[in-house]
Order: structure tokens, then C-alpha cells, then sequence
């Protein structure tokens, strides 16, 4: 199929960029790549100097919402060093077009996103932390083997300290 | 020795304290006396001739509940009649959450036209027990004696987005199961869904 394979592609490129770089230019509406969980673990668990913020959230979850903007200012503070954030959007997939993207573009995200569209969360929960009881929202921060999970809504500050304590490790 | 036996009871609350409030597969589950949709009160103890409950934490707002309406309306009526009425709570609070007014909860009972009791905890008093984390939440409980034992905690099956791709029916598997005689053959699972509202 060959939007299937679109995504693919974009999905790729996404998690390219989020793996290796930042994207320079501010663009309005970047597309937004769906993958299911074998996509995402790759960066779940990578094995570098960089924090990683992962935040699991939806447009159509009010305390998400919220907390999006501490996200970008994490990512517009911190971004252009060694933090990485990754807003990973669990809105249904047939919400793509409708809520996921005007969401995105309407509130310029520049922090990376994409689209977790994998329905075997029994399965994929407990592999991005044991203790998560699949509520959102819900944010995973890590170095290296140094993880630490968070199933709430995390302020700046928290989110600040907590990165700065990884990248002190 | 006795002081072995206090330090392990020590040990043992303070797991408790951590891994929350809440029950565990084997625990003894509570009645309650909640609010119905109709304005009546009900509790677990009006079904007679009920073997078990599937309790549902539930609400109006969520999406992934709207996911599992119907299907938690079709769980009610392939099992209501064997023993294993479902029983929805909504725990949210309004004032944090407005769509789950007990009002909405009767326009959503009415539009949806629930089979089961849907019923509003009000005081959120219900929930931090039983130890529900989000909605959709299932509690699956069997009549032993006089007691109601904690069965199935977890998601209803494997498949949010759709009825028809469920590979596991996790919550048809664990009733099956009791209706048999048996332990469900998977007592615990996850499933993403939206927190309880908290002011």
C-alpha cells in the first residue's frame, strides 16, 4: 500500500531526526509519522550521552494538553544540546487528520512527534516501564541505563531538574 | 524471632504503601452503595442472585471508553443472565472533568442505552480502594461464600481500535473461566486510558 509505505518513510525520517538532529528550520506542519511499537522501542532505549524525553499523551487528554507547552520549552531550551524530546501521540488513528495535525500545526510544536498506532498496549506498557499502569499522561526520561518513569503531569521545573540530574550522570 | 516477624511486617506495609492502595488479584473487594442513573441507590448486594461483578471504572469523556461501550454493553448481556452483571463507576470529578456530571452520565446512559448500572462516586470514595488508575478499568469479582474476590484486574480485551481484530478477550476469558470453575488464565493486563479526573 502505497500510503503505508509514505509512512514508513516518513516515519523513518522523523525518528532519523530524532535520533541525530534537530530540524533548523521552523516549519508550520511537519508531517507526523504513525509507527507501532517495534518502530518507537529503537528509541526507547538508546545508549548515548543524550537525555531522552518521551512524553505519551493525546489531544483528546486534557492534562496532555496541558503539559505540552513545558515540553517545548524543554525542547527550545535544551534542544539544541544533548536533550531530545519526543512527543509520542497516542490519538486514534482515524483522529490523525481531523485532531492530531491541526493540533500540531495550530500550536506550532517544534519538539519531534509521532503517532503510536499499536493496539496491543497490554504487551507494549510494560515494556516502556514496568510500573506505568497505562494511564496518560505519562513521561519516560532517560540516559543510558539511567531511566526514570513518571505517570502524571510533569511541570518545567520538574521536567528541568530532572534532565539536569541525568546530564550531571 | 518476634522482632524478625515485626521487621517483616514493616517490610511488608511499607510494599504495600508503595504499590498502592489497591487491590490485588485474591483480595476481598467492598461493597458500595453508589448512585444509579434511574436516581436509585445500588449496591452489589441487591443482585441475589449475581455469582460476580464485572466492575468497570468508567466515565462519559474518555475516548478509549467510547471505544469499549458497546462491548462492554455486549459483555452485560452475554453475561448478566449467567451470573456476571456489569456494573460501570463513574469516578471522575466533575469539577475537574464537566462532561462527567452525573447529569452527562444520564444523557450518556440514555443515548447509549446501557443494560447495566451506571453508577456516580460521588466523594471519589470508591475508586483510590479498589485501586482504579484509569478508564476503562475492569475489576472482575467472584462470589465465594459471602465474600466477592478480586478475579481479573486490567483491559477488556487486546484491541481498542477494533472489536473484530481482538486476539485476546481478556475480561470473556477470565468470566468463561470462573463460570467453569477454573482461574482465568490471565489475571492481570494493561491497557492506555485516561487518568481519573482529581480536582
Amino acid at each position: 500500500m502505497p500510503v503505508k509505505r509514505l509512512f514508513l518513510l516518513l516515519s523513518l525520517l522523523t525518528l532519523l531526526q530524532f535520533g541525530f538532529a534537530q530540524p533548523k528550520t521552523k516549519e508550520i506542519a511537519k508531517p507526523v509519522p504513525v509507527v507501532d511499537f517495534q518502530g518507537l522501542k529503537p528509541f526507547l532505549s538508546k545508549d548515548n550521552d543524550t537525555v531522552y524525553v518521551v512524553n505519551f499523551w493525546a489531544t483528546w487528554c486534557a492534562p496532555c494538553v496541558v503539559e505540552i507547552p513545558y515540553f517545548e520549552n524543554i525542547n527550545k531550551e535544551f534542544g539544541s544540546g544533548k536533550v531530545k524530546v519526543l512527543l509520542v501521540s497516542l490519538d486514534f488513528p482515524n483522529h490523525y487528520d481531523t485532531r492530531l495535525i491541526p493540533f500540531i500545526s495550530g500550536k506550532n510544536i517544534q519538539s519531534s512527534v509521532v503517532m503510536l498506532d499499536d493496539p496491543n498496549s497490554n504487551f507494549w506498557i510494560n515494556e516502556v516501564d514496568a510500573s506505568w499502569s497505562g494511564a496518560i499522561p505519562a513521561t519516560l526520561i532517560y540516559k543510558g541505563n539511567n531511566r526514570r518513569f513518571f505517570e502524571k503531569v510533569m511541570t518545567t521545573e520538574e521536567l528541568k531538574s530532572n534532565i539536569l540530574s541525568l546530564l550531571s550522570k | 524471632m518476634k522482632r524478625f516477624l515485626f521487621t517483616l511486617m514493616l517490610v511488608a506495609a511499607a510494599v504495600a504503601a508503595v504499590f498502592g492502595q489497591g487491590y490485588r488479584i485474591g483480595d476481598k473487594a467492598i461493597d458500595f452503595s453508589l448512585k444509579n442513573v434511574d436516581g436509585k441507590m445500588v449496591s452489589m448486594a441487591d443482585y441475589s442472585d449475581a455469582k460476580g461483578f464485572v466492575v468497570i471504572f468508567s466515565c462519559n469523556h474518555c475516548p478509549y471508553v467510547m471505544a469499549y461501550e458497546d462491548r462492554m454493553i455486549e459483555i452485560h448481556n452475554l453475561y448478566a443472565s449467567k451470573g456476571f452483571p456489569v456494573i460501570a463507576i463513574n469516578s471522575n470529578d466533575p469539577s475537574a472533568q464537566p462532561q462527567d456530571s452525573y447529569e452527562n452520565m444520564i444523557e450518556r446512559a440514555r443515548d447509549k442505552k446501557f443494560p447495566f448500572a451506571y453508577l456516580f462516586d460521588e466523594g471519589q470514595k470508591i475508586y483510590p480502594i479498589y485501586g482504579a488508575m484509569r478508564t476503562p478499568h475492569v475489576f472482575l469479582l467472584n462470589k465465594q461464600n459471602d465474600d466477592l474476590i478480586v478475579e481479573y484486574i486490567g483491559a477488556i480485551d487486546d484491541n481498542y481500535k477494533d472489536a473484530s481484530a481482538v486476539k485476546e478477550p481478556f475480561l470473556k476469558n477470565a468470566i468463561e473461566a470462573l463460570l467453569a470453575g477454573n482461574k482465568p488464565p490471565v489475571s492481570e493486563t494493561k491497557a492506555i486510558g485516561c487518568t481519573i479526573k482529581v480536582k
